[in-house]
C-alpha cells in the first residue's frame, strides 16, 4: 500500500511539472493558435540559464532564477517578433515546422555552450526529503506540486477574470473583431510568448533541481507533456492541469508496476505511455477533455 | 527558343547515366545514393502532405517496416530484389491503411501530434521487438540487389568493374525517377485532382462526390509504399540498421525535404532530398577547416552544427521561400526567359 501511495505522490509531483510545461503550450496556443513545439527548448534553456547565473556565476540561486526568467521572457518576445510575426496567415504545417526549426536551433546552442554533461543545479532544496504517512518525497517535489498549483491557478484566473486575459482569448477567437475593439494582437502575442518563456524557466528549474540535474535531455520532457495538453484540451488551462496530472500519475504507476506485471511491454514503456493514453482518449473525444469541439461551417 | 520536352528528357537521362562516371569521389557518390533513397521516401511524403494535405509525421515507422520486412523475408526465403522490394511495399501499404485510419478522425494540429505519437510508439516497438530489429545491437543485413542478370552491387561494363556506389547510384536514382514518373501520372489524372480537392476544401470535395475516406487512405497507402521501399533500399545499401534511427529527427528531415524542396510539386521532393542530404555531407567535409571537434564541454560538434544549420534552414525557407526551392528555380528560369525573349517592336521603329 505504501508503494501505491508513494507512486501516487510522485505521480502528482511529476504531473504538476507536466502541467506547467503544458501551460507553456496552452498560453501560446490559446492566444495565437500556434502549437509551439519549441517549448521543450524553452524549458531546457530556462534550466541552463538558471544554472549559469545561479551556480557558476556564484550569485544567490533565486537571483539567478530571476535573471533567467527575465532573459527567457525576452527570448519569447524575440521569437515572436522576428519569426512568428511573419508567419501569421500561413498554413498550420508551416507554423509548426518553424517552431520545430526553432527547437533544432536551441538544442545545439545549448550543447555548444554547456556541453552534454549532467550538472547539478545548485538549488537550496537539495536532496532533502519529507516523510509523511510512510511516503517519502523529495522536498523539491513538494515544491513542484505547490508551485504548479499556484501558477496554474494564477493563469486560470488571469484568463478568466482579468481584462488582459480576456483580451488574449478574444484575439485567438477572432483577431479582427478583437482589433476592432482596440486589442493589439501583436501585444497579445508578445505577452503570450513571454509567458511561455517564463513558464519554461519555472518548469525547467522544477525538473532539474535536487538530484535530477541539468542536461540536454531535459528538452525531451516537452514531447511527453504534449499528450497531456492534447488530451486535456489544447486551449484549456484546466485541461493542462488535469492532463498533466493524468499523464504524470499514469507514467509513474506504469514505471513502477510494469516490471513485475507486464515486462513484455518493453523497457521504458512509461515513456511512450503518455502517447498511448492520449491516442486512447482522443479517439473517444478528439477535442480533449476540456476542449471545445471545432464546428466547421460550410 | 525553348528546347522541346523529349530532348530535355533525353538530355537529363544522359546526364543521369553519365554521373557515376563523372563523379570520381566515392564519398560524393555515396551521398548521392543516400539522397536517392531519401528522394523515394520524400516523393511519397509529398503526395501525402503536399497533394492530399494530410499532415502526418509518421514516415519513420514505414521506413523501418520496409527495412525489416525486406531484410527478414529476403533472408528467410532467399528472395531476389524485385520480390523483396514488392514485399516491403506491401507491408508498408498495409501499415499505411492502419495508420491512415487515424487521419479520418483527426485533422491538422491533432493529426500532427497523433502522428508524432505514432513515431514514438513505432520507435519503442522497434527497439523492444528484438527478433525483428536486433534490439539495441541493431541488425546486420545482406540483401541481394540483382535485377535479372544485372547485379547493381557488382556491375561491370565492357570489362571495367564499377564500384558498389556507382551501381547503387543508378539503382536508387533510377527507382526515384520511376517513382517520380508514376507520381506525376497519378497527380495529373483524376485521383490526383481528387486528392488536391480533399486538401483544399474537404467538405466541398465531398459534396461533389469525392469520397475523402477513399482518397485519404489511398494517399496514406501510396506514400507508405514509397516509404517502405525507400527503407528497404536503405537497408540494402547501408547493410546495418539500428532501431533508434527510426525516430522523430528522421521524420523532421523528410518533412524538411518536402517543404524546402517545394510542397505539392513534382520536382520538389527530389530537389529537397538533394539539398537536405547534402548539408550533413558538406559540414562533414569542411569540419576540419571550421575547427569543429567531437567535443565535450564547450565545443561545437559536427552534429550540433548539422542540427543548428538544419533548424536555421527550415526557419529561413519557411519565412522567405514558402514555396520551396522549386519556386526559386522557376523564378530564375522565368527571369532567364525574359532576358532571352525576342524584343517587341520598339516605338522608334515605327517612326521610320
Amino acid at each position: 500500500m505504501t508503494d501505491f501511495l508513494q507512486y501516487l505522490a510522485s505521480g502528482i509531483a511529476l504531473g504538476g511539472i507536466y502541467a506547467l510545461v503544458c501551460l507553456g503550450f496552452v498560453v501560446v496556443y490559446r492566444s495565437t493558435g500556434v502549437l509551439n513545439l519549441a517549448q521543450g527548448g524553452f524549458v531546457m534553456l530556462g534550466a541552463f540559464l538558471t544554472y549559469q547565473f545561479g551556480k557558476t556565476s556564484h550569485l544567490p540561486f533565486f537571483v539567478g532564477m530571476i535573471i533567467s526568467i527575465v532573459l527567457m521572457a525576452g527570448v519569447g518576445v524575440l521569437v515572436e517578433r522576428t519569426i512568428l510575426r511573419h508567419m501569421v496567415a500561413r498554413p498550420t504545417l508551416a507554423i509548426i515546422m518553424v517552431t520545430l526549426g526553432l527547437l533544432y536551433v536551441i538544442q545545439p546552442l545549448v550543447t555548444s555552450i554547456w556541453g552534454f554533461d549532467l550538472h547539478l543545479l545548485g538549488d537550496p532544496w537539495g536532496l532533502q526529503t519529507v516523510r509523511a504517512g510512510g511516503v517519502s518525497l523529495p522536498v523539491i517535489e513538494v515544491w513542484s506540486i505547490a508551485l504548479s498549483a499556484a501558477i496554474l491557478a494564477t493563469f486560470f484566473s488571469f484568463f478568466k477574470y482579468t481584462r488582459l486575459g480576456i483580451a488574449m482569448r478574444a484575439t485567438a477567437a477572432d483577431p479582427e473583431a478583437a482589433a476592432a475593439n482596440g486589442i493589439s494582437s501583436s501585444t497579445v502575442a508578445g505577452i503570450a510568448w513571454a509567458a511561455a518563456g517564463i513558464v519554461g524557466v519555472v518548469s525547467g528549474v522544477m525538473l532539474t533541481a535536487g538530484n535530477q540535474g541539468v542536461s540536454v535531455d531535459v528538452g525531451d520532457i516537452a514531447f511527453r507533456a504534449f499528450p497531456a495538453m492534447m488530451l486535456g484540451g489544447a486551449e484549456s488551462t484546466a485541461g493542462a492541469a488535469v492532463g498533466g496530472l493524468i499523464i504524470g500519475v499514469c507514467e509513474v504507476f506504469t514505471a513502477g508496476y510494469i516490471e513485475p506485471h507486464a515486462p513484455w511491454l518493453g523497457a521504458n514503456f512509461h515513456v511512450v505511455l503518455p502517447y498511448v493514453v492520449m491516442i486512447g482518449i482522443m479517439l473517444v473525444r478528439p477535442q480533449g477533455i476540456f476542449g471545445r469541439a471545432k464546428v466547421e461551417r460550410v | 527558343m525553348t528546347i522541346p520536352a523529349p530532348y530535355r528528357l533525353a538530355f537529363g537521362l544522359l546526364v543521369f547515366a553519365a554521373l557515376p562516371f563523372l563523379v570520381k569521389s566515392d564519398f560524393w557518390l555515396s551521398v548521392g545514393v543516400f539522397t536517392g533513397i531519401a528522394a523515394i521516401g520524400a516523393i511519397g511524403l509529398n503526395l501525402l502532405i503536399g497533394y492530399t494535405g494530410q499532415l502526418s509525421l509518421a514516415q519513420p515507422i514505414f521506413l523501418g517496416t520496409g527495412a525489416y520486412v525486406a531484410a527478414h523475408l529476403a533472408s528467410s526465403f532467399n528472395l531476389p530484389m524485385p520480390l523483396w522490394i514488392a514485399a516491403a511495399g506491401i507491408a508498408g501499404g498495409i501499415l499505411g491503411v492502419l495508420i491512415g485510419i487515424l487521419s479520418l478522425r483527426f485533422k491538422e494540429h491533432y493529426l500532427i501530434v497523433i502522428s508524432i505519437g505514432v513515431v514514438f510508439l513505432g520507435e519503442h516497438v522497434f527497439v523492444n521487438w528484438r527478433q525483428l530489429s536486433g534490439g539495441l545491437n541493431g541488425l546486420q543485413i545482406a540483401l541481394p540487389v540483382a535485377l535479372g542478370p544485372i547485379d547493381f552491387a557488382h556491375l561491370s561494363i565492357a570489362g571495367m568493374a564499377l564500384t558498389r556506389n556507382q551501381g547503387y547510384f543508378w539503382l536508387t536514382w533510377g527507382l526515384a525517377i520511376v517513382g517520380t514518373w508514376l507520381c506525376a501520372n497519378l497527380v495529373r489524372t483524376r485521383p490526383g485532382r481528387a486528392m488536391q480537392a480533399v486538401r483544399d476544401r474537404e467538405i466541398a470535395a465531398a459534396i461533389i462526390g469525392i469520397d475523402p475516406v477513399r482518397f485519404k487512405l489511398g494517399a496514406f497507402v501510396v506514400s507508405s509504399v514509397y516509404a517502405a521501399i525507400g527503407g528497404a533500399l536503405y537497408a540494402a545499401y547501408s547493410r546495418y540498421v539500428d532501431p533508434n534511427q527510426w525516430n522523430l529527427t528522421l521524420a523532421v528531415q523528410y518533412l524538411a525535404m518536402v517543404v524546402i524542396g517545394g510542397s505539392g510539386t513534382i520536382a520538389g521532393p527530389l530537389v529537397g532530398a538533394l539539398f537536405i542530404g547534402a548539408v550533413p555531407a558538406v559540414t562533414d567535409h569542411f569540419a576540419s577547416t571550421l575547427h569543429i571537434g567531437s567535443g565535450s564541454s564547450g565545443g561545437v560538434t559536427v552534429f550540433a552544427l548539422d542540427q543548428g544549420l538544419f533548424g536555421i534552414l527550415i526557419i529561413y525557407f519557411l519565412l522567405r521561400e514558402p514555396r520551396g526551392l522549386v519556386s526559386i528555380g522557376e523564378s530564375i528560369a522565368a527571369r532567364f526567359k525574359r532576358l532571352t525573349a525576342p524584343r517587341a517592336e520598339s516605338v522608334s521603329a515605327k517612326k521610320e
